[in-house]
């Protein structure tokens, strides 16, 4: 009985994850299968915003779907169907956008901020160790100095006493 | 100058909320025209009421025009209509009608019951030519110029300020270029 429930559960939850594998497109071979599925998993749908047209059920994510799958089987590179999807809707379009002038500040913002944090750390740290290293090593004047101060203090201790 | 780098953490907050302040009205939801300054992309498509009459984009030349996306399956090109209707009775502003993914026989139905404002209605029942413009919904309307150069596009719902802030002048602007590049020659 409970075994039951549980089957009638599992086959619930398996067939709602099953709901959006919406359309069923043949594909000649199966490297064009795997190009398919790469490229609707980095493309976005240009009306959900936040879902990859893959994802999404909308319907111009179902067109885009379909216009991959038919450059795909007409031999289209990679390259080509991304050019295609760019010049309808902009560099809006990639989940991984293409480096150029307006997408600079995207892919080098990161690099620049880490090298800079980077440097400071450094600058800061080295500075640091010289400071301390020249603190911690006494040349022999400072010693002899240091040791007539302590001489000094000690006597006029003794004299206080 | 070492007191100086205390007003690092300052700047980097400035440029932040300069950042940030710059980008508050860029809505996310609205696309980036692709198309813009370039010509409408060929399309060969029937009319609407006369689906042997054959359109093309020689059709969306000769004079400053609306492309309007419409379908009977957008709420919000209902709430568009009177408006778009207004525009083409009062101020005899050209509307090209782009019906896009729809059915023909609702669409003929739509535009006897609410009126018809365009010009003409390209019938792109697969959304062919949607798909080269870069539609991703509906309503939008695209600003077209004398030589069927794509301008500007609006998406969402076009109202009395859209029209008086922003279609108006474009076409007012695009009218006068082109009544100077006509009478150049002449000249």
């Amino acid at each position: 009985m409970i075994a039951q429930r549980l089957l009638i559960c599992l086959t619930a939850l398996w067939m709602s994850s099953a709901v959006w594998a919406i359309d069923d497109y043949q594909f000649s071979s199966d490297e064009g299968r795997e190009r398919y599925q790469t490229l609707t998993y980095e493309l976005r749908c240009p009306l959900c915003q936040n879902q990859n047209i893959s994802d999404s059920t909308a319907p111009i994510a179902k067109d885009l779907r379909r216009e991959v799958h038919r450059m795909i089987e007409e031999g289209k590179s990679d390259d080509d169907i991304v050019d295609f999807m760019v010049a309808r809707y902009g560099d809006f379009v990639l989940y991984r956008p293409r480096l150029n002038a307006q997408t600079a500040a995207l892919w080098l913002g990161p690099v620049t901020v880490v090298t800079l944090g980077l440097s400071i750390l450094l600058y800061v740290a080295r500075r640091r160790r010289r400071s301390l290293g020249e603190s911690a090593e006494l040349s022999d004047e400072e010693q002899a100095r240091l040791r007539a101060l302590l001489q000094q203090t000690s006597s006029e201790e003794s004299e206080q006493k | 100058m070492k007191r100086l780098f205390l007003f690092v953490p300052l700047l980097a907050f400035v440029a932040v909320v300069i950042l940030f302040n710059q980008n508050m009205d860029n809505d996310p939801s609205k696309l980036e025209l692709a198309r813009k300054d370039q010509p409408v992309p060929t399309f060969k498509l029937g009319e609407l009421y006369n689906p042997g009459r054959e359109l093309t984009p020689a059709d969306l030349k000769g004079e400053p025009m609306l492309l309007n996306v419409w379908a009977t399956w957008c709420p919000s090109c209902r709430v568009e209509h009177p408006y778009l209707l207004k525009l083409a009775k009062e101020y005899n502003v050209p509307i090209i009608g782009l019906n896009y993914k729809d059915d023909r026989d609702a669409a003929k139905k739509w535009l006897e019951t609410l009126q018809d404002p365009y010009r003409f209605v390209i019938f792109d029942q697969e959304g062919r030519l949607g798909l080269d413009l870069g539609v991703y919904g509906a309503p939008e309307t695209y600003v077209i110029d004398a030589a069927g150069v794509i301008r500007y596009r609006h998406v969402g719902v076009v109202n009395e300020k859209v029209w008086r802030e922003t279609l108006a002048p474009m076409l007012r602007n695009l009218k006068m270029a082109n009544a100077n590049a006509v009478e150049e020659p002449g000249s």
